[in-house]
């Protein structure tokens, strides 16, 4: 029998997806347009050249969708024609993945001591700091620095930057 | 490498060969070595010398200010003919209908800005269609890009998700190697379209050459040969099927004629059904008896309902569109499907597949046929007796069927009649958008690819005339036909110029029926026969423009006279531009309304009250 109708009712999923550019001028735009143009929704995208000498940069992004879609975006991404490589971190085996975050709490007394206890807890580097103010630096997987800003919510956050996600595969192989 | 190689290996950058022993080097490379180190080639002629290199014969293209560097290149030379379009649209459409009608790319050159903008409906069109063309476009000079300079546009940022690829070119080095790999991404895997940006002083500057064979690129590699398990897997399942069909497309056409010929050799030794999409039409002989004519919304009853009732489905080069799925959830639930397609992105896009197979249909079915008759493989005859039988039944319903007249000429006689008076010559066959375009499609027989040009995916009204010039120039002995409405018409026919400046004999046969007849069949079917803005109200005397063109009209009204009409037609050695007064109030059928599953035909015109259409059909298109 045909699976037609059971893929149909598969349900949504995030995947993290690492692709492999030539590192030129409007490829992250066809990235981008690509999932505009298609309605696929992108919930984090990092890129950043990682091979100077063959002009590489590797674009890392996370995206929701059924299996379905999924399949869809890596195949639309691997027809870009600069496009060397898509991996599906997700599916192809563990992965450790990375984002940071640079978190502005800004306050004083009581609740000022508390968000340096629990950056504690977190291992959130204070990189700057005034008489009313911190800046925090967090690496963590996404929930953990969710977590943590949610934490941060009634200690006076004032401002978040982050980096979006970078991920690769676990071992000793390269993707 | 970052770089492309510019220099023949064992030559510096100086042009000094390295590593060899004798004083003079061999005299082939002794001319590339020369010719590295005269650059006195301007960026016009590298692109002139590559176009030669790549075998291209003809440009059709339209001058402006950031192209005249290459536009007096043209001039200098005679080996490259230019076509002058009168719209930047044309010089697409006819780039198109010559690559569809010889399987090359076809070559557009546009100025910048508007040139550009204008070009990019039919960029859209080939990007749909999978034509290979590569599309050359001016550009303000580099140092102005970015200022809103006179005619500038953001050529690649409008035409990035219209093209297969683009290129700007910055930097003189690049410019030979672009070109190359512009026509290998065109032509290559899944065609389609690709732009190539001009800045000016590109091509005023002088710019090394670099021969194709020496250009590859750093990631397009598209999958060739399918991968061999899966093809023995998908010859197990078709040998055991007992009521297979075989759903054939626009990549069948794609892969070329071979292709088509293995494709027919296979179907003849399954003996099994086969149906075509609109673009796959003429990759299977139409007078085979297992073909069962086009299938999808306006397709036959017997292809739409062996496509419903199959067991498996074998797609060769066919993307399943909506016009061909109608409701998703209701198409061909029964079957395990096999999808051959060089595009991994067309595989499970609408439809799940069981059963993927990536690479080139000629490749594949190459090895298909080699397992195929190494097992011997012997399909179930009782089964395929017994669903020949269903199918002959669906076949007996004559869904083309259409009440003749004696007074008013029938669109669906026009074309019949059209087709058995021509047949003899081979004719070529474009078309617009609308109801001619599918009753051309149902109506005229192809037994040959590249012989039927029409705008599918993107539905582009103003496609045939100009495609019909790419075709004629390509095919200069041959009868070329465009089949035409006369609202389709109305939106290119400037290129009626062209065709007159250029001799090129073209015939345009319109089928007037005085609306742009697709949209009134819809509002006849779904909007209460309001008939909101779709009669051609204030259409000019065809007759009198042709003449006001140099050409020669031609205008029928009654059915006896049609004969004539079309034998005139091909005696004139010129174009024609035919009137053909035809019953404006008749509708295309068959027709699964949208949002329908397949089975739910309606067959005529005593149909359309009975199977009212769906609210959820009514918000498609
Ligand atoms: C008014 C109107 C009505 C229409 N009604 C119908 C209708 O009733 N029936 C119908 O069929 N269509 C109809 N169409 C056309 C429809 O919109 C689509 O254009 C058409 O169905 C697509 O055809 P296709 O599946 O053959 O794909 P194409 O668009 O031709 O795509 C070709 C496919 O083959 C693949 N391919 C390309 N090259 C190769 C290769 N070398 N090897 C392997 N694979 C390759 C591509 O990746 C792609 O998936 C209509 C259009 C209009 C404007
Ligand atoms: C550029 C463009 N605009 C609008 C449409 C929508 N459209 C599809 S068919 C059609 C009517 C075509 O009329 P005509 O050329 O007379 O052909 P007929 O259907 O009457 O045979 C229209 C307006 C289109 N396909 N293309
Ligand atoms: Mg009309």
């Amino acid at each position: 029998m045909s699976k037609t109708t059971a893929a149909a009712e598969q349900e949504l999923a995030c995947h993290t997806i690492s692709v492999l550019v030539d590192n030129e001028a409007g490829v992250l735009a066809r990235v981008i347009g690509l999932f505009s143009g298609r309605g696929y929704n992108i919930e984090s995208l990092t890129v950043a050249e990682v091979n100077t000498q063959e002009h590489l940069s590797r674009i890392t992004l996370v995206t929701r969708g059924t299996p379905m879609v999924i399949e869809q975006i890596k195949a639309q991404l691997g027809r870009l024609v600069p496009v060397h490589k898509v991996s599906d971190l997700t599916v192809e085996g563990p992965h450790v993945s990375r984002e940071l975050a640079l978190i502005k709490v800004s306050g004083a007394g009581e609740k000022r001591v508390e968000s340096l206890r629990i950056a504690d807890i977190f291992r959130a580097r204070v990189v700057d700091s005034t008489n009313s103010s911190f800046v925090f630096e967090i690496v963590g997987k996404t929930e953990k620095i969710n977590a943590f800003i949610a934490l941060m919510e009634p200690l006076g956050l004032a401002d978040v930057a982050r980096t979006g996600v970078a991920a690769i595969a676990r071992g000793c192989d390269p993707l | 490498m970052g770089t492309p190689a510019l220099l023949p290996s064992g030559t510096t950058p100086t042009g000094i060969v390295q590593g060899r022993s004798t004083p003079r080097a061999p005299p082939a490379l002794f001319e590339q070595v020369k010719a590295m180190v005269d650059q006195e080639k301007s960026g016009a002629e590298i692109i002139l010398k590559a176009l030669a290199d790549q075998g291209v014969d003809v440009l059709f293209g339209y001058p402006g200010g950031s192209v005249l560097p290459l536009y007096d290149e043209i001039f200098k030379q005679n080996h490259i003919r230019h076509i002058l379009v009168r719209h930047e649209q044309g010089a697409v459409h006819a780039a198109e209908g010559y690559a569809r009608s010889t399987g090359k790319v076809g070559v557009v050159l546009v100025t910048s800005g508007p040139g550009a903008t204008n070009a990019v409906t039919g960029l859209t069109d080939a990007m749909m269609d999978s034509i290979p063309v590569v599309c050359f476009t001016g550009q303000v000079p580099t140092h102005l890009i970015g200022n809103d300079a006179f005619q500038e546009a953001d050529t690649t940022g409008i035409t990035r998700q219209c093209t297969k690829h683009n290129y700007l070119v910055k930097k003189s080095e690049d410019l030979a190697r672009v070109i190359h790999e512009a026509f290998q991404v065109a032509s290559t895997g899944r065609p389609g379209p690709v732009v190539v940006d001009l800045p000016k002083d590109i091509l005023l500057r002088p710019a090394p050459y670099v021969p194709p064979t020496r250009v590859r690129h750093k990631s397009y590699r598209p999958q060739i040969k399918g991968d061999i398990k899966a093809i023995e897997e998908a010859v197990d399942l078709i040998a055991h099927a007992k009521r297979p069909i075989f759903y054939c497309g626009g990549g069948v056409i794609n892969s070329g004629p071979q292709a088509c010929q293995l494709l027919t050799q296979f179907t003849r030794l399954t003996g099994y059904p086969l149906t075509l999409t609109l673009m796959g039409l003429g990759a299977f002989p139409a007078s085979d008896p297992q073909f069962l004519g086009m299938l999808g919304m306006h397709g036959t009853y017997e292809a739409n309902l062996a496509m419903h009732n199959c067991d498996v489905m074998v797609a060769v080069g066919a993307r399943f569109d909506d016009r061909v799925t109608g409701r998703l959830d209701a198409f061909s639930p029964g079957a395990t499907k096999i999808q051959i397609d060089i595009d991994p992105s067309s595989v499970n896009k609408n439809v799940p597949v069981d059963l993927p197979i990536i690479g080139d249909v000629g490749h594949v079915l190459e090895d298909m046929i080699k397992v195929w008759k190494a097992r011997q493989c012997r399909p179930d005859q009782a089964a395929l007796a017994d669903w020949w039988k269903r199918i002959e039944e669906w076949r007996a319903r004559d869904c083309l069927h259409y009440e003749m007249s004696d007074t008013v000429i029938k669109p669906q006689y026009a074309i019949q009649r059209l087709y058995e008076l021509t047949r003899e010559r081979e004719p070529l066959i474009t078309t617009e958008v609308g109801q001619h375009q599918m009753w051309a499609a149902q109506f005229f027989k192809f037994e040959k690819p590249n012989q039927w040009m029409t705008s599918g995916g993107l539905g582009t009204m103003g496609y045939g005339l100009p495609a019909s010039i790419g075709v004629q120039v390509a095919h200069p002995g041959s009868l070329v036909v465009d089949i035409s409405g006369e609202a389709s018409f109305m939106m290119n026919l400037q290129e009626l110029a062209t065709a007159v400046q250029y001799r090129l004999p073209i015939k345009v046969f319109i089928l007037n029926n005085h609306y742009m007849g697709m949209v009134r069949q819809w509002q006849e079917l779904l909007h209460g026969g309001r008939y909101s803005e779709s009669y051609s109200e204030a259409l000019p005397d065809i007759v009198k423009l042709a003449e006001a063109f140099g050409a020669t009209g031609l205008r029928v009204e009654k059915p006896a006279e049609l004969d004539d009409t079309i034998r005139q037609m091909m005696a004139i050695d010129g174009p024609v531009l035919v009137d053909v007064r035809v019953d404006p109030s008749e509708n295309c059928f068959p027709m699964i309304p949208s949002g329908a599953p397949h089975y739910q035909m309606l067959l005529g015109p005593a149909d359309k009250e009975s199977q009212p259409i769906s609210k959820e059909g009514a918000i498609l298109v």
